[in-house]
C-alpha cells in the first residue's frame, strides 16, 4: 500500500522513467554474509526522497547513492554505528527507522510500557475485587454452553 | 444525465439517512411505535438508492464515460473491464462510495435479520447506523463527490494507477471495508445498550456473531493486502508497519479483544463495561484509519489527495461520533460489578490478561504510528518510527500471548478446579515445543529466530491439538465441536501457523541482488536460478521486457519464471515479479533493469528470493478469518432466547463500582 | 472519574490531529531539516561547470559570504525556481554559485543558456558524491553560508519572493550585521 507515493514521488521529483520500478543492484559483496548485513542495515534507513521506503528497497537516484556509500564504507570496514552515524551527522535521525532513545524518544519507547502497567494494575484489581467474591467450586457446570 | 441521477440518488439517500438516524432514537425515547417501526423502511430505502449510486458510478467506468472527472482520472479505453469495475473504489471518492454501500449490506442485512431483538433496542441499533451513513454521505457530497463533471470531456481517461491493477488489489478494498465497516454493528449495538440501558449481557449476545463476522473480513482483508504487497511490489515483504497498514491493524487488535471479551460478557455477565469501551475502541479506530489515511497529517502513502477541508470534516465527524460515544460511555456505563464471580486462575482472568496485552500492543502502534506528528507538535525534530520499533515491541508484547493461548479452552469459568489438568497440558506442550526446537535447531543452523517461531507455533498448536482431543474423548459424538468452539479451535491453530510463518520466512529467507547475463546460473542453497534473455511482450494496457528464468534442483527443472518490467499506457513503470509457490517455499523472481540500457540482449539485473515458509503466514490469517466465521455460524447466536436468561442483574441491584 | 478516562485520552488525539491539519497546510511533510545548520560546510572541491580543469574549494571561498542554489537540468521544480533567482539573485548582494547537481554538463549548460544564467558561478557535482556531505536530497535546495564557511540558513525546495523576503534576506541581512 506503499506504492502509490512512489509514483507520486516519481511525479514530484521529475524522474519519471527513472524510478518505479524497484531497486535491484548487484554490489560485488566480499561475501554472503557481508550481503545480508548490507541488507539489514539498509532496510533500516529510511530514504528521504521517497519517504516511505527504505534504502534497500528504494530506487531514487539518491538512494542508489547513498547505498554505493554504505557499501564502500562496509568494504572500509566501518562498523553499522558509524555508518549510521555518519548518515544521521548528514541528513539528521530521520534517516534511522529505528529511533534512537533519546529525551525527545523516552514517550515513544516507554509509553506502551506505561500503558501496560497501567492496565495491569486494573486487570490485578479487577481479580482481586472478583475473586473475593468467589462462591466455593460449582463443579456443577458443565453444560455444553459453558465450554 | 445519468451522473446527475447519481448524485441525486445520493442526496435522497442522505434525507433518509437522516431520517432514519433521528425518528427511531426519538421513537425509541418517547415510546412512540410509528416512529420506532420507521427504522427498517428507511435502511432499506437509504440502501437502494446508496446500491443505485454506486451501481451508476459502475456503469460511467464500464461506459467509460470520461465526462465524470472520477471516472476520466482512474481508467481509459484500453482498461480491461474487471479493472474498470474495479476503478470504482481505485480512489479517494469512489472507495468513500464503497465504504458507505458496504454500511449498507450491513444496515440491511441487521435489519433483516433483527427480528428477535426488542423493537426500541432495533430502533435504536439501526439509528445509530443512520447516524454513520448521514456523516459518510454528507462526507461524499460536500467534499468528495465521485459525480463532478469534467469539461471538455477528454477522448480518453488517464489509468488505474498501475500497482492497483492485480487481482490481490481487487479485493482488498471490499473485504477490508466489510472489516472496518463490520464494527459499525458492535458499536451500534454498544450505543442502544447505553442509550437504553438494556441488560447487556443481552445484546451481546445478539452482537457477537456481527462481531466475529467483521474481525473475520478485517483479517481477510489484511491478508489480501499484505499478499498484494508481497507480489506486487517485488520487495518480497509482506508487511512494512507503513501508517495505512497499521490504520488496518489497530481495528484488527482491538477487535480479536473484543471478540474474547464478549464471549466472556456473554457467558458470565462479567467485564460489561469494558466490552462496551472496546465496541467503541473498535470502531473509533476503523474511523480513525479513515482519517489517517485521508487527511494527509502523516507522511503517508496514500494516493489520495490531502485535502485540509476533507481532514477538518472527517475530524469534526470522528469528534461527534467518538467523542459523542465516550461522553456516552462515561455518563452510562455500567456502574456495577455484574456477572459471576472469578478466582485468579479462570478463563476470564486469561482473557483480561489477553485483552490487556491486545489493546496495549494496539496503543503501541497507534502511539508509534502518530509519533512523528507528536514529534512536530514539540518540537522534538523529524523523527522516523519504523519496521525494528514495532517489530521489537510487538514481539515483545505478543509473546505471553502465544504462552496463554493453550491454555485459555482448558481454564473453566470462574476457575474451580482444574489444576491438575492445566499442569498435564504445561508438561505436555512443554515437552513438545522443546523437542520440536531441538529437531529444528540442526535444520536451521541454530537459528535462535527460527528455533523460536518453531518452539512457539507447537507450543500454540500442540495446546490447541490437546483440547481437540480432550473433545472427541470426553463428548459425545455431535455435540464435540459447537460452531463457535470450532471457530475458537480454527483461530487459534491459525495463531500457530502464523508464527510459524513470520519466525522461519523472516530468518531462513535469502536475498540475492545479482547481475546475470543470458545462459549465466545464480544459486541460492539447492536452488539453480538459469537466466534465459528477455524477449518483448505486451498486455491488454501494458507491454513489458520479459525474462525467462529457469529454476531447477539437483539439476531436476522446477520450474520456468516469467518476470516483467511493465510501462503502462501513461509511461508508468512497474515491476512484475515471477513467484513459484510453495507450502515449504516460495522462490521469487523480480527483474530490474538491463545492465547496460543499449542491451537488452545482454545481462540484466535481477533479485532472486527463497522465502522458506512465507505463505504460512497469510495461511494463519485465513484460519483466523475462517474461525471468525465459523463461530459466528453457532446455533446459539440464532435461536431466540429471553434476554438475560443466564443471570438477569438488574441494573443496580448489586453492589456499586468503588 | 476513571470513566472519563478514555474521552479525556481521544481529546488529547484531536488536539493532536487539530494540529496535523493545522501544520501541514503551513510546512512540507517531506521537508527534513538539516542537522547541518550553524555548523562548518563540509570540505568540498568540485570542477567549475564551464571549465573542468579548474576545481572551486570551500578553503578558496572562505572571506565572504555566499548562496549555494542546487539545481539540477532533470528538475521539475528548478525550472519553476529559476525566474525567480533571476529576477532575485542579482538583488541579493551575495555571489549566488549555483551546484549543479548530478546532471550531464552539456544538459546543464543547454537548460542555462535557454532559460538564462543567473549565477555567479556553477560547480558541477557529476555524481552527486559531496551533495551527501551537504545533505542534499532533492532539487532545488539552497545554502547560506558565511564568510567562516558556516552553514546558516538552508532552503528545501524551490525558492519563492515571498521565501526571499521573509527568510533569505533577513538571513544575509543578519550575516551582514555581524561582519561589517
Amino acid at each position: 500500500m506503499r506504492a502509490p507515493l512512489r509514483l507520486l514521488c516519481v511525479l514530484l521529483l521529475g524522474l519519471a522513467g527513472l524510478a518505479a520500478a524497484q531497486a535491484i543492484d548487484p554490489l560485488p559483496f566480499k561475501d554472503h554474509a557481508q550481503e545480508v548485513r548490507f541488507q539489514q542495515l539498509t532496510s533500516q534507513l529510511r530514504c528521504l526522497v521517497c519517504q516511505n521506503e527504505n534504502l534497500a528497497d528504494s530506487n531514487a537516484g539518491l538512494a542508489r547513492d547513498l547505498r554505493h556509500e554504505v557499501f564502500e564504507q562496509m568494504q572500509q570496514g566501518k562498523s553499522d554505528d558509524e555508518i549510521k552515524q555518519y548518515l544521521v551527522a548528514r541528513y539528521s535521525d530521520f534517516v534511522l527507522y529505528d529511533p534512537p532513545l533519546q529525551a525527545g524518544t523516552v514517550l515513544l519507547w516507554f509509553g506502551p510500557l506505561l500503558v501496560l502497567l497501567g492496565g495491569a494494575v486494573a486487570v490485578a484489581v479487577t481479580i482481586r475485587r472478583r475473586s473475593r467474591r468467589a462462591v466455593p467450586a460449582t463443579p456443577t457446570e458443565t453444560g455444553d454452553d459453558d465450554w | 444525465m445519468t451522473p446527475e441521477l447519481g448524485q441525486l440518488a445520493l442526496i435522497l439517500a442522505l434525507l433518509l439517512a437522516l431520517a432514519q438516524g433521528i425518528l427511531p432514537i426519538l421513537g425509541a425515547w418517547r415510546g412512540n411505535a410509528a416512529l420506532m417501526a420507521l427504522a427498517r423502511p428507511a435502511a432499506a430505502g437509504q440502501a437502494v438508492f446508496v446500491g443505485l449510486a454506486f451501481a451508476i458510478l459502475a456503469w460511467a467506468f464500464l461506459q467509460s464515460d470520461f465526462s465524470v472527472a472520477y471516472v476520466a482520472n482512474n481508467s481509459n479505453l484500453a482498461l480491461p473491464w474487471y479493472y474498470r469495475l474495479a476503478a470504482v473504489w481505485g480512489a479517494h471518492e469512489g472507495s468513500m462510495l464503497l465504504w458507505v454501500t458496504i454500511l449498507n449490506v450491513w444496515t440491511v442485512a441487521l435489519a433483516a435479520f433483527s427480528a428477535q431483538l426488542p423493537d426500541a433496542f432495533r430502533a435504536r441499533v439501526l439509528g445509530v447506523l443512520g447516524l454513520i451513513g448521514v456523516g459518510f454521505l454528507a462526507f461524499i457530497l460536500f467534499t468528495s463527490n465521485p459525480f463532478a463533471r469534467l469539461l471538455p470531456v477528454p477522448a480518453d481517461g488517464a489509468d488505474l494507477n498501475p500497482l492497483l491493477q492485480d487481482p490481490g488489489m481487487t479485493f482488498h478494498p471490499p473485504v477490508i471495508y466489510m472489516g472496518y465497516v463490520g464494527f459499525s454493528v458492535a458499536f451500534a449495538f454498544a450505543i442502544a445498550g447505553l442509550l437504553g440501558g438494556e441488560l447487556e449481557q443481552a445484546w451481546v449476545r445478539w452482537s457477537r456473531p456481527w462481531t466475529n463476522i467483521a474481525w473475520g473480513f478485517l483479517s481477510a482483508g489484511i491478508v489480501a493486502g499484505s499478499w498484494w504487497a508481497y507480489a506486487e511490489l517485488g520487495w518480497g515483504g509482506w508487511w512494512f508497519w507503513d501508517p495505512v497498514e497499521n490504520a488496518s491493524f489497530m481495528p484488527w487488535l482491538v477487535g480479536a479483544a473484543l471478540v474474547h471479551a464478549q464471549a466472556v460478557t456473554e457467558k458470565r455477565g462479567s467485564l460489561r463495561a469494558w466490552t462496551i469501551l472496546l465496541s467503541i475502541f473498535a470502531f473509533s479506530l476503523s474511523l480513525l484509519g479513515t482519517f489517517l489515511v485521508r487527511s494527509g497529517v502523516l507522511t503517508s502513502v496514500h494516493a489520495f489527495a490531502s485535502d485540509p477541508r476533507r481532514g477538518l470534516f472527517i475530524l469534526g465527524f470522528l469528534v461527534v461520533v467518538v467523542g459523542g460515544s465516550l461522553l456516552l460511555y462515561a455518563l452510562r456505563a455500567p456502574k456495577v460489578v455484574g456477572g459471576k464471580p472469578f478466582a485468579l486462575v479462570s478463563r476470564e482472568s486469561a482473557v483480561l490478561v489477553g485483552n490487556l496485552l491486545l489493546t496495549t500492543a494496539a496503543a503501541m502502534v497507534l502511539l508509534g504510528t502518530l509519533f512523528p506528528l507528536i514529534g512536530d507538535a514539540l518540537h522534538l525534530g523529524k523523527i522516523s518510527v519504523g519496521p525494528p520499533y514495532f517489530g521489537f515491541l510487538f514481539t515483545l508484547l505478543m509473546l505471553p500471548v502465544v504462552l496463554l493461548l493453550p491454555f485459555g479452552p482448558f481454564l473453566r469459568w470462574g476457575g474451580s478446579g482444574g489444576g491438575a489438568q492445566l499442569r498435564s497440558v504445561l508438561l505436555r506442550v512443554s515437552v513438545a515445543a522443546l523437542a520440536c526446537a531441538i529437531v529444528a535447531a540442526f535444520f536451521a543452523d541454530g537459528r535462535l529466530k527460527a528455533v523460536a517461531g518453531v518452539a512457539g507455533a507447537v507450543w500454540a498448536g500442540t495446546g490447541t491439538l490437546l483440547y481437540v482431543y480432550k473433545r472427541w474423548r470426553e463428548m459425545p459424538r455431535g455435540r464435540r465441536y459447537p460452531a463457535e468452539m470450532a471457530g475458537m479451535l480454527l483461530a487459534h491453530a491459525g495463531v500457530g501457523v502464523f508464527v510459524i510463518g513470520v519466525l522461519l520466512s523472516e530468518s531462513l529467507s535469502t536475498t540475492r541482488d545479482v547481475r546475470m547475463a543470458p545462459g549465466q546460473t545464480q544459486s541460492i542453497g539447492r536452488y539453480d536460478f538459469r537466466f534465459d534473455g528477455v524477449a518483448a511482450t505486451r498486455g491488454p494496457n501494458w507491454h513489458a521486457e520479459q525474462a525467462t528464468v529457469t529454476v531447477s534442483e539437483d539439476g531436476r527443472t522446477l520450474a520456468t519464471m516469467h518476470p516483467q518490467k511493465r510501462t503502462y499506457l501513461r509511461g508508468q513503470v512497474q515491476t512484475e515479479s515471477a513467484i513459484d509457490p510453495g507450502i515449504v517455499r516460495d522462490l521469487y523472481v523480480a527483474l530490474g533493469e538491463p545492465m547496460d540500457p543499449q542491451h537488452l540482449e545482454g545481462a540484466w539485473a535481477l533479485r532472486l528470493y527463497h522465502k522458506p515458509f512465507v505463505r504460512w503466514i497469510w495461511g494463519g490469517g485465513l484460519l483466523m478469518m475462517l474461525g471468525g466465521f465459523a463461530a459466528a455460524a453457532d446455533r446459539r447466536f440464532r435461536t431466540k432466547r429471553q434476554a438475560g436468561a443466564d443471570e438477569t442483574v438488574p441494573a443496580g441491584a448489586q453492589e456499586s463500582h468503588a | 472519574m476513571s470513566r472519563l478516562l478514555p474521552f479525556f485520552g481521544f481529546l488529547l488525539l484531536v488536539a493532536l490531529f487539530g494540529f496535523g491539519i493545522w501544520w501541514n497546510t503551513g510546512h512540507d511533510q517531506r521537508e527534513v531539516p538539516s542537522p547541518l545548520i550553524d555548523k562548518p560546510a563540509p570540505a568540498y572541491a568540485l570542477p567549475k561547470l564551464d571549465d573542468p580543469a579548474q576545481t572551486v574549494s570551500k578553503a578558496a571561498m572562505l572571506g565572504h559570504p555566499y548562496l549555494l542554489n542546487v539545481f539540477a537540468s532533470w528538475c521539475i521544480a528548478c525550472g519553476e525556481e529559476h525566474p525567480v533567482l533571476m529576477a532575485e539573485g542579482r538583488t541579493l548582494g551575495i555571489p549566488v554559485v549555483g551546484y549543479n547537481y548530478k546532471d550531464a554538463p552539456e544538459d546543464a549548460k543547454a537548460w542555462l543558456a535557454q532559460h538564462g544564467n543567473p549565477y555567479d558561478l556553477i560547480v558541477a557535482d557529476r555524481e552527486g558524491r559531496t551533495a551527501i556531505d551537504f545533505g542534499v536530497y532533492g532539487a532545488p535546495e539552497s545554502f547560506l553560508v558565511d564568510a567562516k564557511g558556516v552553514i546558516r540558513y538552508k532552503r528545501i525546495g524551490p525558492f519563492t519572493p515571498e521565501a526571499i523576503e521573509r527568510e533569505l534576506k533577513p538571513a544575509i541581512a543578519a550575516l551582514q550585521r555581524e561582519t561589517p
